[in-house]
């Protein structure tokens, strides 16, 4: 009787043991997070500042920003989402609604999953020998935005597909009982319902997407951009023009990575103000990420 | 006869957008071939000059010398050596976190840690690249005074913890797959969690685990950043994991950020090191969808 009290405690204590365990082990994240923004700001915080942003690179790193830098991540944003959203929803849709269980699904499927693996830098490859070498599009914001926008396509589709999945079939049937057609029933039911679980997928796709560095490299992206691109709006007729699609860039990651490779003490703290700045971006993304999820969530019940 | 005809006319439309959503779908398609045509075609031209045993034999790369030698060998093993760091952090964490996470946290803390885990996998990597070399390497100096500023270990541990997100979640769903039942019986018998987490659940849901952990060997082969600012830039056939090493994606962002023109051999190697970084992912990312596939059929 006392010998099995005995095994009764000692296997509670190693439960107790490893739940502190576990515990412990999901906070190490938490804990590099805290290390990594104090780390950052401890680092950085003295050259932040309003002429920080508003400065062009310099030679002198007192006198150095990221102008042109958010300027170009912002532009090439906004063609990643014109390239990937509409080709990423369209392509959920159909493999979650339409498409017929055979091989060509399957092999589809497949290969969504195999590119969401495929290494960032790789896609930089692909971009450097079909949009600058064939397609001529040259070292250009928009090679820039394509090339991101084929990145996180598969993560826009996924998003969608789960999203949809999330919908119970009594939607589509009464819809079809009402007469409308498959489309309609897409149009005006499925897609409506699930857009809370697709905007989450595609902000965390762009977050991504904004501090992804390797692929822009490879594409050639300058790291030293002493000027803004064509502005996107004109004074002449027809009010906007898409010269700065061609135009030569610069992003805040590959601005933050030139001033990390430089030996001077006086660069890496510009590196930890641009750092500083991506990682603002980057939660502020995910939280509003979060935050769309919990709404749609609290909102929708079946 | 007007509702005949407008029927049709719906028939139409409804055909049209069907094909068009496939045609979406078929793009991904297109993406992994043009990626495979591209990179097989910028290599041939590659091996048309370099042999291919030399390729995978020779233990030193240097292409851009005068005298140059085109061994993948010190590449991949930098590559590798990288790798097993950041697995031997992020498998262990990674799958204690999800026993945690599936098993023992009450439901309000999961909803707070659980988003702040997949924070992890948001973090630019350019920002844990900065922060492997300024900040863990000198601390890791304080305890190993051998370790040079830059070095294969710091990155590799970053690199663990940065994976750990893809690791637990995956892992957390095969576990989460695994019927209640089976739980129960594990508690009836008078198992603690612990037992039943380890002697129960992680059989039960090996092949998920499984694919977690190869989900997670194929993030850690293609991290780019953070060893391409932490661990050096030598390509250096070698194990020991205080001394600096080349990455296979470091490697092409060294070339890529100089000036190498066009169509040059020097040019042709970053494709050459891109397929063999390709096909070992391919090969991992294959395996993990047909073990996650498993996992569903299994109950």
């Amino acid at each position: 009787m006392n010998d099995l009290k005995q095994r009764i405690a000692y296997n509670k204590r190693w439960d107790t043991a490893f739940m502190i365990a576990g515990l412990l082990s999901t906070l190490v994240g938490f804990f590099l997070l805290t290390a990594l923004m104090i780390d950052l700001f401890m680092d950085g915080a003295e050259r932040l500042s309003y002429t920080f942003l508003t400065s062009f690179p310099s030679r002198f790193p007192e006198k150095a920003g990221i102008l042109s830098a958010w300027v170009g991540s912002f532009l090439v944003l906004l063609v990643t989402v014109f390239a990937a959203i509409p080709i990423g929803i369209a392509a959920g849709i159909y493999l979650e609604e339409y498409a017929r269980k055979n091989w060509i699904t399957n092999f589809i499927e497949l290969n969504i999953v195999n590119l969401a693996g495929v290494p960032s830098i790789v896609y930089g490859l692909l971009a450097v020998g079909m949009f600058v070498q064939i397609m001529k599009l040259g070292e250009s914001i928009l090679t820039g935005g394509l090339t991101l926008g084929l990145l996180i396509l598969p993560m826009v589709i996924m998003a969608t597909r789960e999203s949809i999945r999330a919908i119970p079939t009594m939607i589509r049937e009464a819809s079809y009982a009402t007469g409308a057609t498959k489309w309609q029933t897409v149009r005006w039911h499925i897609l409506p319902y699930s857009m809370g679980g697709i905007l989450t997928g595609i902000i965390i796709g762009l977050s991504r997407a904004i501090g992804e560095t390797a692929p822009i490299i490879t594409v050639g992206a300058l790291t030293f951009i002493a000027f803004l691109p064509t502005s996107p709006i004109s004074y002449e007729f027809p009010f906007f023009s898409v010269k700065w699609f061609m135009d030569p860039f610069t992003v805040v990651p590959i601005q933050m990575f030139n001033w990390v490779s430089r030996p001077q003490q006086a660069f890496q703290v510009n590196a930890a103000a641009a750092g500083i700045i991506l990682m603002v971006m980057t939660l502020l993304m995910n939280g509003i990420a979060i935050y769309i999820r919990y709404r749609f969530r609290k909102r929708i019940k079946w | 006869m007007a509702q005949f005809q407008r029927k049709t006319s719906q028939k139409i439309r409804e055909g049209l957008i069907e094909g068009l959503l496939f045609v979406s779908a078929l793009f991904s398609v297109v993406i992994t071939l043009s990626i495979l045509g591209i990179l097989a075609y910028e290599s041939y031209g590659f091996f048309a000059e370099v042999s291919f045993w030399e390729f995978i034999t020779e233990r030193t790369w240097t292409p851009l010398f005068s005298n140059p030698k085109f061994g993948i060998l010190p590449l991949v093993m930098g590559t590798l050596l990288t790798t097993v760091i950041a697995v031997t952090v992020a498998l262990p964490l990674g799958l204690v976190t999800a026993i945690y996470l599936s098993e023992y946290a009450p439901h309000r803390a999961r909803e707070i840690l659980k988003p702040v885990l997949e924070l992890l996998a948001a973090v630019p990597t350019v920002v844990y690249g900065y922060f492997a070399l300024l900040f863990l390497t000198p601390i890791l100096q304080m305890f190993i005074p051998d370790l040079s500023g830059f070095n294969a270990l710091s990155p590799g541990i970053i690199m663990g913890i940065m994976i750990i997100p893809y690791v637990s979640s995956v892992s957390e769903d095969a576990m989460a797959a695994v019927p209640m039942q089976i739980r129960e019986g594990s508690y009836a018998m008078g198992a603690t969690k612990f037992q039943t987490a380890f002697k129960v659940l992680i059989p039960a849901a090996f092949s998920g685990i499984a694919a977690a952990f190869i989900i997670g060997i194929s993030r850690a082969i293609g991290e780019t950043m953070v060893v391409a600012i932490a661990a050096g830039g030598q390509p250096n056939f070698t194990v020991n994991p205080l001394e600096p090493v080349q990455t296979l994606t470091a490697y092409i962002v060294a070339v890529s950020l100089g000036d190498v023109p066009f169509g040059t051999i020097e040019y042709k190697t970053i494709f050459a090191a891109g397929i063999t970084l390709f096909f070992m992912t391919l090969g991992f990312n294959i395996l993990g969808f047909w073990l996650r596939k498993r996992i569903r059929e299994a109950y």
